[in-house]
């Protein structure tokens, strides 16, 4: 008997709800996590390299590889023609996205080739030596070009509409119209794409991915391949970073390394180069939003009519579900009582935009939060007090229904935002603002505080389900595993804290093993803040039926009632016995009692018709609210940002560490998004920020500089998640959007804030400088 | 001659004959050492995953730097320390301090940047015992993380800097006295070296004549001495170099010389090592140094370099010129000396000729009634390639007369280029807001920018006018420039 699983311990080490370190943690540091670049290759292993297209938009005439297959190292040229299955890897269905471009090439970049050679070194050198040749087509790179020249949509766009906006937007005295532009965001997951794949006897390859969406890379591969599903087992451990990028965007180079690998009966890696990763990957989508606001004198809104047009890229991937998500967060945590949102995803010569942290719902709620800022400076009051005015109301109040027509129960906004202005002391620092403004020439200062309310759940009812294996070893370790995969938010340390708490054993004896499609089948991305709520369930439904065979058992050999069968820590109450736990499962393993157990989970209530925009999308909601503080020079156009003050609400935390390490790393990456991220193509459709020598996401030292975050901790949620927890993936991203608005209103200091600054994100110093100086112009 | 270089790796002496001039410390250690701990995030030297320190001697002993291991090439290790993340825990597996409070804070999610943020922690935990926040920041410009926002990353190097462990604990410490010994034996074992592999040479020549004779022979070779520019030849334009010349080792190129009149910066200094001179004298030049690339960079860069190279946004370039810096060119024949404005010709083309090398450059100090300042305006603060970099440097006559006036810019033009137009407009002019609000417009005279993804034509003409206008207020005593920490904070 082990000793210390004897221990009369008052509570297990890591259950849920108490902060728990990550489980690689110890790895990260030691540099011993092993990421698939890190992994041991078989000998032989070959290395993919990328021929890119350099045109945006050309009819391929010829392409001549002779040189490149001449070339040093060189074992195998890969085309569209050696493709033994579909040159496709669209996740849509769609069949718009080639593997190899054939005879167009749609964006700059686009991969025409992969070379296979014996190191990575000289894979990239030979890919650089094709000559191709070109007839060039007209292109456009963004939304105004795609107006211009009448580009068709990627996807089936949406509409949400409630009550009569089209007359009653004439109706009351104050309207406003105009545009936002709202720019894109490269993921830089540090750890670029890389898939790694081996093959099997018959049919058969395993690919290592850094996927964010196991499956899907299992089924592209598959499909690729022109073979079953069940012959190709995908394998993802943890990503060095996600964030949406590695939603979709896996496929190809998983497609890339398995087809040769096939073919070449060797192991193949393929890692594109950063600076390949960044041209050939999608990125968050650029907006133009145009509104049309109506409102009365106090700034309460009557009426709002948007289009959302979105640079999608040259292929659908996930613009629709990502405009859709704009439009259902184009209402930020306002009431409208009468709506109209429109979205245009529009085809660009770009590379295809795809998932990014919030799917859409931050462009959304930045519109929404557009309007606000118009309409207090409209009015010349303090934005908060505009956004009070407008926040849904309590049920009963009549001001609860969505522009989709779900009905908001959990409302907590205004609760958060009062204990922030009180905890904030935003008052008092709002006023000393105003004052410092009057008497500084060059340094202006904004304050900020914006709301967040974000809609959790898939809006594809489908993928809302999720599965998980547990086993219990008969010396009582556990084996766990799941749907989700770890990008690096915790999410396995968060199931496992679900299962050990559920067994009430020690966190240690569960092993959290890698993501693959052998063992729970048919997930859904690791995506849409989804991943504890989906797969937390789905490991206790597996914990809770295992429990439940060891009840009975318990119940049968101790000759007990089961309501005197009692888990505690790493042992086990059966009537007036206790039993470590190692000593029962041996037990109940001698009795044959199975010990493993696959759970599932579907998320309840959710249902959603498209077509008719009405539903109810959203399990429940999360919310949260910032504000930020920061310094301009009006000279420049540089800043600071001094202070950020943030109350978010994760419901009842799994992991208070992990969510408040989600929440300020969302908030930065938020910041980034609206500040100096800035994506920069040249007029021949190159992206010219492709490394992070030239596109540039925040420091350290671009932090705020005081920087408070804290979880609303009376909150549980409303609907019964594991462990009345709710999502954090995403939300709190949204929250930088103080950041940009506090930067608007030292802007509008220089024209004594009559006049609302338009400022359009990212907000460089370029267009903060540039803003001060219309400002100052009229 | 002999045909191998000898460094340490962690615990181990190399003896390495066997590599080409292009292979990289982080390919190195990844391929060929199967040390994956170090990890590659972009292979430009801006994210700071692969950071390892290299440990070398100097003056004051042994010095330990960390550097981005994806841009220095194999061959400029010669006589030094390596030393990975594998390095730094108890063999028992207990973790050095720099690591365990990287846990207690949550530093890591994703930790794939991690390792090199430890490398950089531990970096600043052997140099300094109680580093402020902004240095903390400092010490972590160049490592990028996508995932924590950073917060827990600078707590930890709050915590950690408190934790300060027997000295038989770190390994560093430890060895200290070993290690030394071992390269002061590599060093005075010193021959020039050349190695040549697939029909590439790497030559790391013995002495400062060695390079010179080399360099005569060899016109055509490629000088390196941080690798911080040239690492980027390689791992992005995959150019071939042959053959290499490794500087980097050499002591005559690494002294730096201070006179009543003048600090004199041998063209292998790097930028963490002329900050400290240069900030005595000029302390503006120092604030721009803390702005150049990440630590890493400036610890493997050098202000040589940075001349060499002729970009038209290097950064040092404007100070340089604005104070009236001379330059040095060394060939095997002898030396020639100019202002450093005439070595830059036009785009991509400075004044060296073949068998010619920068050797030193001579900064002026400025006069005690000199107004003195460099503004660097980028997108991001910090390890940011400049929109525009601009210098001024004033000197008022007793009547409040511009007695003097240099005025030179980065970003504006093919090259970087004095403001002689708008120092014209002010030279002999009383230094007054109506004049400067003349001379503002003179900009347009000197400078027609270009249009790019750092900055519009117009951003950077308007600017480049604001800047003068910082100047003046500045001169004035008034604020005008953001300071995301005091100076006495720094």
């Amino acid at each position: 008997m082990d000793k210390t699983t004897f221990e009369m311990k008052p509570a297990i080490d890591g259950p849920m709800h108490v902060s728990r370190k990550h489980d690689s943690a110890h790895k990260h540091v030691t540099g011993t996590a092993e990421y698939i670049d890190d992994i041991p290759e078989p000998v032989g292993t070959l290395h993919g390299g990328l021929g890119l297209a350099d045109r945006a938009h050309a009819k391929i005439l010829s392409i001549d590889l002779d040189a490149v297959r001449a070339a040093p190292g060189v074992v195998w040229v890969m085309t569209a023609d050696d493709i033994p299955g579909a040159n496709d890897v669209a996740s849509t269905g769609k069949h718009d996205e080639p593997l190899l471009a054939t005879d167009l090439v749609q964006f700059h970049g686009q991969p025409i080739f992969a070379v296979f050679a014996e190191t990575r070194d000289l894979a990239r050198r030979a890919a650089k030596l094709a000559k191709i040749q070109y007839s060039d087509l007209p292109h456009w790179t963004d939304i105004d070009g795609a107006r211009e020249n009448g580009a068709p949509l990627v996807t089936e766009p949406m509409t949400l509409r409630r009550g009569e906006p089209e007359t009653e937007i004439e109706k009351p005295p104050l309207r406003i119209q105009a545009s936002m532009n709202i720019g894109g965001q490269e993921h830089f997951y540090l750890e670029s794409h890389i898939a790694f794949a081996i093959p099997g006897e018959d049919e058969d390859v395993t690919v290592w991915s850094s996927t964010q969406h196991p499956s899907e890379v299992q089924h592209m591969v598959a499909h690729v391949l022109g073979i079953s599903n069940h012959a190709v087992e995908v394998k993802t451990r943890r990503m060095g970073g996600g964030f949406g990028g590695k939603e979709t965007q896996s496929n190809q180079f998983a497609a890339l390394a398995a087809v040769a690998a096939k073919k070449l009966k060797r192991a193949v890696k393929f890692r594109p180069d950063r600076d390949e990763d960044m041209v050939v990957t999608g990125k968050r989508h650029d907006f133009r939003v145009d509104y049309d606001v109506a409102f009365d004198e106090k700034g309460k809104i009557h009426a709002v009519d948007a289009t959302y047009a979105a640079r999608c890229g040259y292929s659908a991937d996930l613009s629709g579900p990502v405009t859709d998500r704009a439009l259902f967060h184009a209402d930020s945590s306002y009431f409208y009582p009468h709506v109209r949102l429109t979205s245009q995803p529009l085809k660009t010569h770009t590379v295809s935009n795809t998932a990014f942290r919030g799917f859409g719902g931050p462009q959304g709620l930045l519109g929404g939060e557009r309007i606000i800022e118009e309409i207090a400076y409209a009015v010349g009051k303090d934005p908060l007090e505009i956004r009070k005015l407008n926040f849904y109301g309590q049920r009963g109040s009549g001001r609860t229904v969505t522009p989709y027509h779900q009905d908001i129960h959990d409302n907590v906004i205004a609760r958060i935002v009062d204990e922030l202005v009180a905890s904030s002391d935003y008052k008092k620092r709002r006023k000393a603002i105003l004052k410092f403004n009057e008497t500084s020439p060059v340094i202006r200062k904004g304050i900020a505080l914006t709301p967040v309310k974000f809609g959790i759940s898939f809006t594809l009812t489908a993928y809302n389900q999720a599965g998980a294996l547990v086993h219990v070893y008969s010396d009582g370790s556990i084996h766990l595993n799941h749907g989700g995969t770890e990008m690096g938010q915790g999410l396995y340390t968060k199931v496992a804290q679900v299962v050990a708490d559920c067994f009430q054993v020690d966190i240690d004896r569960v092993k959290i093993t890698a993501t693959t499609t052998g063992k729970v089948p048919n997930t859904s991305a690791t995506a849409a803040s989804s991943g504890s709520d989906l797969n937390g369930m789905a490991a206790y439904d597996a914990c809770r039926q295992i429990k439940e065979r060891l009840i009975e058992f318990a119940a049968r050999q101790w000759q007990v009632n089961r309501d005197r069968i009692e888990f505690l820590p790493n042992r086990v109450k059966i009537g007036n016995e206790i039993v470590p736990f190692d000593t029962f499962i041996k037990a109940a393993y001698f009795d044959r009692v199975q010990l493993s157990a696959a759970g599932f989970y579907k998320t309840p209530k959710i249902h959603w018709d498209r077509a008719a925009g009405r539903g109810h999308p959203f399990y429940y909601f999360a919310y949260g609210a910032a504000v930020s503080e920061v310094s301009i020079d009006t000279l420049t156009g540089e800043y600071i940002v001094e202070r950020t003050d943030i109350l978010h609400d994760v419901g009842k935390s799994l992991n208070p560490a992990l969510d408040i390490g989600q929440i300020e790393g969302a908030f930065v990456q938020g910041m980034g998004w609206l500040t100096t991220e800035e994506l920069w193509w040249d007029t021949k459709g190159r992206l010219r920020t492709h490394a992070p020598s030239t596109y540039k996401i925040p420091l350290a030292s671009d932090r705020p500089k005081i920087f408070n975050v804290k979880l609303a901790e009376w909150s549980e949620n409303a609907e019964p998640t594991i462990g009345r927890s709710k999502a954090v993936g995403e939300p709190p991203f949204m929250l930088a959007i103080s950041v940009l608005e506090a930067i608007s209103m030292a802007v509008a200091s220089v024209a004594d804030y009559a006049v609302c600054p338009r400022l359009d994100a990212p907000a460089t110093p370029e267009r903060v400088l540039m803003a001060v100086e219309r400002l100052k112009a009229l | 001659m002999n045909s191998a270089i000898r460094f340490i790796l962690n615990g181990e002496d190399v003896t390495l004959g066997d590599f080409s001039p292009t292979d990289t410390l982080l390919d190195h250690l990844r391929l060929t050492r199967r040390l994956t701990g170090t990890k590659e995030g972009c292979a430009e030297g801006d994210c700071g995953a692969c950071t390892v320190l290299v440990g070398r001697l100097t003056e004051t002993g042994l010095r330990y730097e960390g550097v981005n291991a994806c841009i220095r090439l194999v061959g400029s290790m010669h006589g030094t320390h390596v030393v990975t993340i594998e390095h730094l825990a108890a063999s028992d597996g207990t973790l050095h301090p720099v690591q365990q409070a990287m846990v207690d804070c949550h530093g890591s999610q994703c930790g794939f940047c991690t390792p090199g943020f430890v490398m950089s922690l531990y970096g600043l935990w052997l140099s300094n015992e109680n580093p402020s926040r902004a240095e903390i920041e400092s010490a972590l410009q160049g490592n990028l993380c996508r995932c924590t926002g950073y917060e827990p990353i600078v707590k930890a190097a709050e915590q950690v800097a408190k934790a300060r462990p027997s000295s038989l604990f770190d390994p560093l410490e430890r060895d200290r006295t070993e290690i030394m010994a071992k390269l002061w034996s590599i060093r005075s074992a010193m021959e020039t070296i050349v190695i040549e592999k697939d029909g590439a040479r790497s030559i790391i020549p013995a002495s400062l004549e060695a390079f010179a004779e080399t360099l005569s022979n060899e016109p055509q070779a490629t000088i390196v001495a941080g690798a911080t520019d040239v690492g980027l030849w390689v791992t992005k334009q995959m150019r071939k170099l042959d053959p290499v010349i490794f500087i980097n080792h050499l002591p005559e190129l690494q002294t730096i010389t201070v006179e009543p009149n003048s600090i004199t910066i041998g063209a292998g200094v790097s930028y963490s090592e002329a900050h400290g001179f240069l900030e005595a004298v000029i302390p503006a030049f120092g604030v721009l140094i803390d702005r150049i690339g990440g630590q890493q960079v400036r610890n493997a860069g050098t202000i040589g370099g940075n001349i060499a190279n002729g970009s038209p946004i290097g950064d040092t370039p404007p100070p340089l010129i604005a104070l009236g810096s001379q330059l040095t060119l060394r060939s095997h024949s002898g030396r020639r000396t100019m202002p450093l404005e005439s070595y830059f010709l036009d785009y991509g083309k400075q004044d060296r000729m073949a068998g010619e090398f920068v050797e030193k450059i001579s900064v002026p100090r400025p006069p005690e009634n000199a107004h003195f300042a460099v503004y660097k305006i980028s997108k991001r603060r910090d390890e940011d390639i400049s929109a525009l970099c601009g210098a001024f440097n004033l000197m008022i006559d007793l009547d409040g007369h511009v007695e003097n006036i240099r005025i030179a810019f980065g970003g504006m033009a093919a090259t970087p280029k004095r403001a002689t137009h708008v120092e014209q407009a002010l030279i002999g002019k009383p230094w007054r807001w109506d004049m400067i609000a003349a001379a503002r417009e003179a900009f347009d005279q000197d400078y027609q920018p270009l249009t790019d993804w750092r900055a519009s034509a117009e951003y950077r003409s308007l600017t480049a006018k604001n800047l003068l206008t910082r100047f003046f207020l500045e001169t004035a005593g008034a604020p005008a420039q953001l300071q995301r920490f005091e100076m006495e904070e720094a």
